[in-house]
């Protein structure tokens, strides 16, 4: 197509009115932000069956800095509705939603980044969407994790572990539709939680999880993302550190998440449980 | 500052420039490199030739404005800032490290010289348009140029900016298209054709000129020309070689996005203190 993400997004819409699949793709800030609107009217809207998929998300883009890196793609689209929003945590994870959103009739956005990381899951792997993945389970605080931070959240545990912490790791790969029972089961148990995403702590997985415990269980949640800043240039491993990222930021903000829960337990935890599907 | 009109001169400040360009996307070990060297020459006789502006008053409001709409060839403009004295030539060889002032896109709050933020294309012609308008209504008669990629024209907003210009006879605005001919995954006529490209500009009511882009002489005179034209905007399309300098970059899609390595820094290096 060029360079013309407005076109690419509006000329896939067309294609899929004729009975096409067709999968837009180009660097995230493009797809979610140059050609919003177009996603929004023809995509979302028409509840038209386009794939988005954007590559290059998050700071870990490195280099060619904060213009070219998307830190706020997930609640772009997250906001829309009819759009089902997908951030695979491996290369493992991607095949299988490439696979999955390729049967469906549904416009979904699906979030990769450039570096490579590594693979988390084995070859039985099976993705449902809607449907995270406990990685690990504990019980005393909930790690929620999606994308590239979920090896990093898993790095958080094993430091958690070694203080006599034990943490549960959800991999969020569907940020909407939330899997909301798994998130609500665990933290239940755990009554401390705490998001893990590369992108601003606004409107993204920390605020997707926020909104349901706001809602079913409110209990005290850490978000560890992007301050309210843009990206700059610098290596992707150094820009993790630079912003928060890593695995001793998320042990940090569990360990708050903790002790704000015990600050508060004089008063009971509510306890209301939603029916399974 | 000083405008220098010995053609000889530009010449020889284009070389520095190149062998900077490759230089400092050798230390940064990631950039664009063929955009970079194709634009070089045009970088050069507006900004020590044609523009006039204030290196050690960034901000003197008399200035002619400037926007690298094709963003990812901001080695060649951080090089040309340098040459000017917007800041020390060491400066360059931070380039995209994390704290460093030279974002790996030009970035206007941290750059001095930098008036816009540009790096997501097809914006920077309305960013001109505006910046026409705005300085025409200042009465000041500052002039604008804009550079654009010959890709980048694909977008639909760069169209959108062509109408706008004419509309508003915005002759104080000159645009220039860097045309390769290649863009980021190939040749632009196979990725997404954009010619009759003079014919579209004369259409949307420019002034359309065609030169050589990397003619010293040709650019200089065009930029007068430019200047001379009176009620619309000029549009400058500048035939260029992409990767041009360095015989193993030019014409190569390869190097759109990718920095010299040590033996191609050597060999580009060699050919450029040569030429
Ligand atoms: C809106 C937008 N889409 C995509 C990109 C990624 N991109 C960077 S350079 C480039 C190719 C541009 O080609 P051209 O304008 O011909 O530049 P040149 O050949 O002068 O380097 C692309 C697609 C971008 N920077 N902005
Ligand atoms: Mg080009």
């Amino acid at each position: 197509m060029g360079v013309s993400e407005q076109d690419m997004m509006s000329t896939a819409a067309g294609l899929a009115s004729t009975g096409k699949i067709p999968f837009a793709s180009t660097f995230a800030i493009f797809a979610a932000g140059r050609a919003w609107e177009q996603v929004r009217q023809c995509v979302a809207y028409s509840l038209a069956n386009v794939k988005i998929v954007a590559t290059h998300a998050g700071v870990t883009v490195g280099d060619d800095g904060g213009s070219h890196q998307a830190v706020e793609d997930i609640g772009l689209m997250r906001i829309l509705p009819n759009m089902t929003v997908i951030v695979p945590a491996d290369g493992v994870e991607t095949r299988r939603v490439i696979e999955t959103i390729a049967d469906i009739k549904a416009p979904v956005y699906v979030r990769t980044g450039r570096i490579a990381t590594p693979v988390i899951y084995d070859d039985r792997y099976k993705f449902r969407i809607g449907h995270a993945s406990i990685l690990k389970e504990g019980r005393d605080v909930t790690i929620v994790a999606t994308g590239l931070m979920v090896h990093i959240a898993l790095g958080a545990a094993d430091l958690l572990k070694k203080d006599g912490i034990s943490a549960t790791v959800i991999n969020m790969s569907t940020i909407k539709p939330l899997d909301e029972d798994t998130l609500l089961d665990s933290a239940m148990i755990t009554g401390a939680v705490v998001t893990a995403e590369e992108h601003l702590i606004s409107g993204g997985l920390g605020s997707a999880v926020c909104e349901v415990l706001a809602d079913k269980y409110p209990c005290p949640v850490k978000r560890i993302g992007i301050q309210d800043r843009f990206g700059i240039s610098g290596p992707p491993e150094r820009l993790l550190s630079y912003f928060g990222l890593t695995s001793q930021a998320i042990a940090e903000a569990a360990k708050k998440a903790i002790k704000a829960r015990k600050d508060c337990s004089t008063t009971e935890l509510p306890r209301v449980r939603t029916m399974r599907a | 500052m000083e405008s220098i009109s010995d053609v000889q001169k530009l010449i020889q400040i284009a070389r520095r420039v190149r062998i900077q360009i490759v230089k400092m996307l050798h230390q940064a070990g990631s950039g664009h490199t063929g955009g970079s060297l194709s634009a070089a020459d045009i970088l050069v006789a507006l900004f020590l030739y044609k523009m006039r502006h204030k290196p050690n008053n960034p901000d003197w409001v008399h200035r002619d404005r400037f926007v690298l709409s094709k963003g990812h060839a901001c080695p060649a403009y951080y090089a040309v800032l340098a040459e000017c004295g917007y800041f020390v030539p060491e400066e360059l060889y931070t380039l995209r490290q994390l704290g460093a002032c030279l974002q790996g896109h030009p970035d206007c709050l941290l750059t001095a010289g930098v008036d816009v933020s540009t790096g997501s294309l097809g914006q920077g012609l309305s960013l001109a348009n505006g910046m026409a308008m705005g300085t025409r209504l200042d009465g000041r008669g500052a002039r604008v140029y804009v550079v654009l990629g010959d890709g980048e024209v694909q977008e639909g907003q760069v169209w959108e900016a062509a109408m706008t210009a004419p509309h508003y006879r915005l002759d104080n605005l000159c645009a220039i298209i860097d045309h390769n001919h290649l863009q980021i995954d190939g040749r632009v006529e196979d990725v997404m054709n954009i010619e009759p490209l003079g014919a579209k500009w004369q259409a949307f009511g420019w002034e359309v000129q065609s030169i050589d882009g990397h003619d010293m002489k040709q650019i200089m005179e065009a930029l007068d020309q430019a200047e001379r034209t009176k009620g619309k905007p000029t549009m400058i399309i500048a035939e260029t070689v992409k990767g041009k300098g360095v015989s193993i970059f030019e014409n190569q899609v390869k190097y759109h996005g990718v920095a010299p390595n040590d033996e191609e820094l050597a060999v580009a290096l060699r050919e450029l203190a040569a030429a």
